[in-house]
């Protein structure tokens, strides 16, 4: 046995895991606000990245007001979405919006790749030390970085929901538009500002990303990974989308782990989420934090 | 430590009638484009009155508090026709949300409680327009109303039937509303609770300064708390007065109050009724 490597991945999982569950999490609130299945998820990333590595390395920006800036954009970027492409769709069925957020996924990506092209761009070096000792580990800043930004994403989210009133004010058009709406509630607001959110938070978890690795056409593949995330977690959960983005990236590691020690089939870690999900689903078909609703009148 | 949020009732002056709260002038409500609900339908409602809106199933009532507070633009329904004023100004066509920063909320037939959050949320939630900060302060008030409120930390949803009214009024209380509109509230309570409940809209009514607009199936409490009545049928109003008048009145004796015959199915076949033309 390994121990080095299983560590190594472990590590790796929970690090991954972490920002899967964020851009789960930014996936579920959109779909719990507005009801909207958002397959142009992993493009969040994807622009939120080659914009934030454009500022600083075209013009040289320091990083954090680069960032700042990427998320300025993110945020008008999102809610022009919902207002010019979503808000028309409202009351149309599921089925056409779903196509209409496939398109969007499409031209994302082609326009990403058009305008930045397709090789691997690195992001400037951040970080003065590449890695610090942590229990006698080496561990990459960036990494720590990674984790530490996606806890406090998690941790942003939880207070919006549990203390903030728009927070509140989303749970509630979540449950009932119409109830929402006696309350004095703007519906049309309150679904803006789930698209804007979850462009800023998948665009931060993209350029942590980019950070980490580097930016390509790749990253928008976490849009992918979110669909095991958020059907295992049950869909309408915030909680559950972070909790199911964890298992999965364990699993990818752990199945790499098992393959390239015992089984060596090769590439098994890209599929086995995928296993799992379908077997989870088969015991729990609300996945493992879907709620049923309350029978009470 | 309660105070009125409303301004008073203004005295008339000498002469000329206080413009009422709000008045809804012969409006036509339609739903779907086709289905005609309200057929000029009139009210008023005078400053710091408690008015209670009577009638069969399926006369219009929660019809016509939806086309007050807007609600109707959620079902798809629309004012065709007339005008409805608050404060003098127009707010037919106007958004849910908006009339609601307006000063009017509406506490939905069923209570409208949203079951997956807490007690405390929903009634936070109440607040959502406000701006001051003094949003802590009408929580203790309405939990010192409700103060079984307080007790109830699970999830709204499993709070009992009585319990869930009493939230969704104190959650219109949050709001600071100038009128509430109330869509039988004591549906589904013990004789009891009903009795707690008008018990506690009279105070509220009287403490606050707050006008209500009152939907009932249950004559008899209704008009017991209410200083006016009006009573509607098939989309229209056919009698109104003062509460005292319809208590004594011979046909909503024999129609709402329990006088009991077999020709209960509408006011016209009551013998003693005719239909008064109404333009307000
Ligand atoms: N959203 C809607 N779409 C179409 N028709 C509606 C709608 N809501 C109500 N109606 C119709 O309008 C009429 C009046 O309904 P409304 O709910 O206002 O009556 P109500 O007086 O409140 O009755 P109840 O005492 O049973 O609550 C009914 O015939 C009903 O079928
Ligand atoms: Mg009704």
């Amino acid at each position: 046995m390994n121990m080095q490597l299983l560590v190594q991945l472990l590590v790796n999982g929970v690090i991954v895991g972490a920002l899967y569950g964020v851009v789960a999490m930014s996936f579920v609130l959109i779909y719990k606000a507005s009801q909207v299945v958002n397959f142009a998820q992993g493009e969040f990333l994807l622009i939120g990245a080659w914009v934030c590595w454009w500022l600083l390395t075209k013009y040289q920006i320091p990083f954090f007001a680069g960032m700042a800036i990427t998320l300025v954009f993110m945020l008008v970027f999102g809610v022009a979405l919902q207002i010019i492409v979503l808000r028309p769709l409202i009351g149309e069925p599921i089925i056409s919006v779903i196509m209409v957020t496939i398109g969007l996924s499409t031209i994302f990506q082609g326009a990403m790749k058009w305008i930045f092209g397709l090789n691997a761009q690195p992001f400037p070096p951040i970080f003065k030390t590449q890695s610090v000792n942590i229990l006698g580990l080496q561990i990459q800043t960036a990494y720590l970085m990674s984790v530490a930004v996606s806890l406090a994403m998690m941790a942003g989210m939880a207070w919006f929901f549990k203390a903030s009133k728009y927070g509140l004010a989303m749970r509630a058009t979540a449950f009932n538009q119409q109830i929402a709406q006696s309350l004095g509630i703007s519906v049309k607001n309150i679904f803006a500002m789930a698209w804007a959110i979850s462009a800023v938070v998948s665009a931060v978890a993209g350029v942590v990303v980019g950070v980490v690795n580097s930016v390509s056409p790749a990253l928008s593949t976490y849009g992918i990974k979110v669909f095991p995330a958020v059907i295992l977690g049950g869909l309408d959960s915030i909680v559950g989308a972070v909790l199911g983005g964890l298992i999965i990236g364990l699993l990818e590691n752990i199945a790499h782990y098992v393959d390239s020690e015992f089984l060596h089939w090769g590439n098994l870690y890209e599929i086995a989420p995928f296993y799992v999900l379908i077997i989870i689903l088969m015991i729990k078909p609300y996945g493992l934090f879907g709620t049923r609703n309350i029978e009470r009148v | 430590m309660l105070q009125s949020h409303a301004e008073p009732a203004q005295a008339p002056v000498a002469g000329i009638a206080a413009e009422p709260l709000l008045s809804v002038r012969n409006i036509e409500v339609v739903y779907d484009e086709v289905i005609l609900v309200l057929r000029g339908l009139s009210l008023e409602i005078p400053r710091g009155a408690i008015v209670a809106l009577l009638g069969a199933n399926g006369a219009g009532k929660s019809t016509t508090l939806k086309a007050i507070s807007g609600l109707l633009k959620t079902e798809d329904g629309e004012v065709t026709r007339g005008e409805v004023l608050f404060d003098g100004q127009r707010i037919d066509g106007i958004d849910p949300d908006k009339i609601v920063r307006r000063g009017i909320f509406q506490v939905m037939e069923g209570r409208g409680i949203v079951a997956d959050m807490t007690p405390i949320e929903n009634l936070r939630l109440g607040a959502f327009t406000r701006r001051d900060n003094e949003v802590q302060k009408d929580l203790d008030m309405v939990l010192g109303y409700f103060p079984r409120l307080r007790e109830r930390t699970g999830l709204a949803g499993y709070l009992s039937g009585g319990e869930q009214q009493m939230l969704a009024i104190g959650r219109a209380l949050m709001a600071r509303p100038k009128l509430i509109l109330m869509d039988e509230p004591s549906m589904g309570l013990s004789p009891l609770l009903v009795k707690e409940v008008f018990a506690i809209i009279q105070r509220i009514n009287r403490d606050l300064g707050v006008t209500i607009l009152l939907v009932e199936q249950n004559a008899r409490a209704a008009l017991s708390v209410a200083s006016h009545g009006y009573i509607m049928e098939q989309g229209k109003v056919v009698l109104d007065g003062t509460a005292e008048e319809l208590r004594d009145n011979e046909d909503v004796k024999e129609f709402y109050l329990g006088g009991a015959g077999d020709q209960r199915r509408s006011f016209k076949n009551l013998k003693s009724f005719k239909r008064r033309k109404r333009w307000l």
